[in-house]
């Protein structure tokens, strides 16, 4: 396997919920909707998806409710049994693996979190840390060990020997955040996980998490149903509905370059200003004088020099080397709202 | 969908199911009328004496070709030494039998004690009082042995039932095969009046604590196996996600994920065996099981009513104590310590209970009072309370009201109706009451009805099942008198619902043979005391479902009541009562249930119905007329709970209340 081959790849993904879903996958008209389906008798819950996912990435899927991004998350730790396609997890097609080595896999590669924590209410947060190890069958004391670790770094030192009744939303979720990191998995899934706090506290959650990230630096597939969470986070962002993906791109692309009129709808009332970088902007040939700003920096940061400068091309860089050169009148355009 | 399309072919069928319910209904009269005008055949009133196929013969050969061809009889003695093994230390833990290990009887002083330490660990004060009362009170009241005979016995019977339960609850769970076979064989379980179990019990299982135990166990099952699936089914998708992640196996999911995922409903199954187990080993002294039930038979038997109101109480209080604590069990929650609380701080309950029930053993070392009370030691006042009683009844004013509310009923309203009901026409008594189920459920029910009546008929005990049928509905007709207004009543206010609903509780707890001994204080060996015994049985989930559903109602509902200028009486009428009505009736139902369990005990008291004949058959070895009479009363029992829960389903999700 290559460095830069996907971590989780996914052709075609189908699943379909009914009496006969194979079935009825096999003999399906091609180009059917999601509303023909059902009319048959059938729910497409993950309707042709084909998706990477690359190792360091943080792929966000963002969807409405019922929109089947549950769906495909559960999909790829097979969780559910997909359909039709094939989805392979660091090379291997998942599909095709017995029970026991699927529940290594799980064991070794994969932590996931759930929006309703999914906490065992009978064991302490530190029994819940330690029980995917203790499924594993790691000694007493390793696992004790490790789990002390995990609550300390998800910051619930002192409340090991709770009880998750006897905790916060947020603090339940601290542990079901340590939990899936117990083993040091590979692959991080979350689904919803702050969907379920109140708003206060999911800012925290999200610094925190984003806090997590830059030290764990782990593949995350990550779901949402909230647009400003899916832009605060991502890397890229695959946005869904019926089942399929409408859009798969970086959060800039698709505020910029919004691919259906449904994607657009979304973005409508986004501060793009806040989302789109100088590195997006710059156009590649062009060169421009004093200066560069960084790549990373937001419309929104150059605000102030935007309004004062009077440079109509300016430099751009990435770390140290010249990327090329924005116009300044697209970034002031997208500072104005204007429609480009 | 549209809403047309569903509604429209609905309200067709059910015109043409209430013209056919009608039909049902008009034919019955038919036959009746002819019958009373003396036209219609004989063998169109009565099924022929010849005509009654022999179901009982057939049975006994069916029983006896799997009992000793089949070799099941020496499969179940087999297991009758191990069971008696275990009852035999449990026995002599409790009460001292002469058997291994030889070292008890504990003394009742230690057992008090530790029943305290339990119920403060679960309960608190209260709990404590309660748990530690009930053993002093027994104890010093001279039932000490006797209670502990019946203790031993639900000390195995209980954890059987549960294990049994749980293991077939959970297999249920996982094989939608065994669901399936499962599901029908316990409503007949349910509805199988507990004699049936006794005789088979007795065959298999020796005369005596086995055969008690057998009994016990079995009819505890059921409940087990409900909450048990019920709990599996309820453990929340992510949980079960969140274990599968974890990398857990199969068997690992089982242990560590569901069954204590599903804590709750585990452990409400808990509190009902242990209840359901007290309620049946009381009953086994009919087949000659000693201990409480024994005692309470024989002192009743003999109409000492005294001692028999003391038995009752000494049953009373443990069923309460066993209910109350096994229910605070179930609302327990886990609590952490804080880090570094040394040991005995952990502990602390656990070691309080060990030393208090060491020293407890050490003391009645000393002291023999506090192992055991002896012959005339106890302070049992079964005389002056018999007097007591007795002068009460022969009190001027009760002694014409007893007397009076005898002849009343007997001659102005039971009799009366009980001969009318005999007079109807087998046939004509089959189509009722598949119009009864018709016009509440609906063809399925129907032809149910139809078939479990026809069955019944067939049986040869028509006349039996009849009259086992007219205690039970004047019965329940009686209890919903007096129950239904009691409970609109307390549901007025929140104060008085809450004391009737505790009362209810407590009073569903009690054992059902408890249920005789005011019947007979009353009343005297006579029908009217079975009719009153089953009406206190009764009333109690009458009243109970009845406020429950009133209090059920939204109150958006009522307040739009009230914002419409709708008197009390008008709220009453056209808003609260329809809206409580399917709850109600599933309190109606188990009235009814309850009522065929309690008319067949109260064949002890002396009846003309299938419950006699039943025990009769207790003395001997007729295993299939045993089981013909029973599965007779479980197939009358269950056309009205298919009906009438059908009904209340119904009604339910019309009312959108589900």
């Amino acid at each position: 396997m290559s460095a830069d081959a996907p971590v989780i790849s996914c052709q075609n993904v189908w699943k379909v919920f009914g009496p006969d879903p194979k079935g009825f996958l096999n003999n399906m008209p091609a180009g059917m909707s999601f509303d023909e389906i059902r009319e048959a008798g059938y729910i497409a819950g993950v309707k042709d998806v084909s998706i990477d996912v690359h190792k360091g990435e943080m792929l966000v899927i963002m969807g409405l409710s019922g929109s089947g991004k549950s769906t495909l998350v559960r999909c790829f730790s097979r969780l559910h049994d997909i359909t039709g396609g094939t989805i392979t997890v660091e090379g291997q097609d998942i599909m095709s693996l017995t029970e026991k080595d699927l529940i290594e896999l799980r064991r070794s590669k994969m932590g996931m979190v759930f929006q309703s924590f999914g906490l065992l209410p009978h064991r302490t947060v530190l029994e819940n840390v330690a029980f995917p190890l203790e499924m594993r069958g790691q000694d007493k004391h390793t696992r004790r060990e490790r789990a002390l670790e995990v609550v300390k770094l998800v910051g619930l030192e002192g409340r090991e020997d709770y009880f998750p009744r006897e905790l916060s939303g947020g603090q339940q979720q601290r542990v079901g955040i340590a939990r899936s990191l117990a083993i040091e998995p590979d692959i991080w899934f979350l689904d919803e996980p702050f969907s379920a706090l109140d708003p206060l506290i999911r800012k925290e959650m999200q610094d925190e998490f984003l806090r997590l990230q830059q030290m764990l630096n782990k593949t995350i597939v990550f779901i949402t149903h909230d647009f400003d969470e899916a832009l605060r986070l991502a890397d890229r962002i695959a946005i869904m509905k019926d089942g399929a993906v409408e859009q798969c791109d970086t959060p800039d692309q698709i505020v910029l370059h919004p691919a259906t009129e449904y994607v657009r709808k979304f973005t409508e009332d986004i501060d793009k200003a806040r989302v789109v970088h100088a590195g997006v902007l710059a156009q590649k040939d062009a060169t421009g004088e004093g200066a560069p700003l960084d790549a990373m920096t937001t419309v929104h940061d150059m605000a102030r020099m935007l309004v004062n400068d009077t440079r109509d091309m300016i430099p751009v860089k990435r770390g140290d080397a010249l990327i090329g050169a924005m116009p300044r009148k697209d970034a002031l355009d997208i500072l104005l709202g204007a429609e480009t | 969908m549209s809403v047309e399309a569903t509604t429209l072919p609905a309200s067709a069928r059910a015109l043409s199911g209430r013209q056919i319910a009608w039909g049902l209904f008009g034919a019955a009269v038919v036959l009746t009328l002819l019958q009373y005008a003396g036209l219609l055949p004989a063998w169109l009133h009565r099924l022929p004496e010849a005509a009654v196929p022999n179901f009982a013969l057939w049975l006994d050969t069916i029983f006896n070709f799997i009992k000793d061809d089949l070799g099941l009889l020496a499969l179940t003695r087999f297991l009758t030494d191990g069971l008696e093994w275990l009852l035999d230390f449990s026995a002599n833990i409790l009460f001292g039998k002469r058997r291994f290990p030889n070292i008890g009887p504990v003394p009742w002083t230690a057992v008090a004690a530790v029943a305290a330490v339990i119920g403060y660990y679960l309960g608190g004060w209260k709990l404590a009082v309660l748990g530690g009362g009930t053993m002093v009170w027994t104890a010093l009241i001279g039932q000490w042995k006797i209670a502990m005979q019946t203790m031993s016995v639900l000390a195995i019977a209980a954890p059987l039932a549960f294990m049994i339960g749980l293991s077939l609850g959970v297999a249920a769970w996982k094989y939608p095969w065994v669901d399936r076979v499962i599901k029908p064989v316990l409503s007949v379980l349910q509805t199988l009046p507990f004699f049936t179990y006794l005789l088979p019990a007795v065959i298999f299982f020796k005369v005596g604590p086995t055969a008690g135990a057998v009994a016990t166990t079995i009819y505890a099952i059921p409940p087990m196996i409900l909450m048990t699936t019920l709990g599996l089914k309820k453990v929340s998708p992510e949980v079960i996600e969140a274990g599968k992640m974890s990398g857990c196996t199969k068997g690992q999911m089982l242990r560590h994920v569901y069954i204590p995922s599903a804590r709750t409903e585990i452990l409400v199954g808990v509190n009902q065996v242990i209840m359901l187990c007290l309620a049946m080993v009381v009953l086994t002294a009919f087949i000659g099981m000693p201990g409480l039930g024994a005692k309470l038979l024989a002192m009743m038997g003999s109409f000492k009513l005294g001692r028999s109101f003391e038995i009752g109480v000494t049953i009373v209080l443990l069923a309460v104590m066993l209910d109350r604590m096994s229910k605070a069990w179930v609302i327990k929650q886990p609590k952490h310590f804080e880090r570094g609380t040394p040991f005995w701080k952990r502990h602390a309950m656990l070691l309080l209970g060990i030393a208090l029930f060491v020293g407890f053993m050490l003391v009645s070392l000393a002291v023999p009072f506090f192992a055991e009370v002896g012959r005339g030691q106890d302070f049992s006042q079964g005389k002056e309370l018999d007097n007591l009683i007795k002068g009460f009844l022969n009190i001027e004013v009760v002694k014409a009201t007893t007397g009076f509310l005898r002849a009343f009923l007997n001659v102005q309203v039971l009799i009366p109706f009980r001969n009318f009901m005999l007079s109807i026409p087998t046939p004509a008594f089959i189509l009722l009451i598949a119009a009864f189920a018709y016009s509440l459920a609906g063809r399925r029910e129907a032809i149910f009805a139809l078939v479990f009546f026809s069955l019944v008929a067939l049986s040869g005990w028509w006349d039996r099942a009849v009259i086992t049928l007219y205690s039970v509905i004047s019965a329940v007709s009686l209890a919903a008198l007096i129950g239904l207004p009691i409970g609109i009543l307390a549901s007025r206010t929140e104060k008085w619902s809450q004391r009737v609903l505790l009362i209810c509780d407590t009073a569903q707890t009690f054992p059902s043979f408890v249920y005789l001994i005011p019947a007979i204080m009353l009343f005297g060996i006579t029908d009217i005391a079975v009719i009153f015994s089953i009406l206190i049985f009764a009333m109690v989930p009458l009243t109970r479902y009845t406020i429950e559903g009133l209090r059920t109602v939204p109150p958006e509902m009522t307040e739009a009541a009230d914002m419409s200028g709708a008197t009390r009486m008008q709220k009453l009428w056209s808003v609260q009562l329809p809206l409580a009505l399917p709850t109600m009736a599933v309190g109606f139902n188990q009235a009814i249930m309850f009522a065929f369990f309690m008319v067949i005990i109260a064949a002890f008291i002396g009846t003309q119905d299938l419950g006699q004949e039943l025990q009769r058959t207790l003395a001997g070895t007729d295993l299939g007329k045993n089981f013909v009479l029973g599965i007779c009363v479980s197939l009358m029992a269950l056309t009205f709970d298919l009906t009438i829960m059908k009904w209340a389903a119904d009604k339910k999700r019309v009312l959108g209340l589900e």
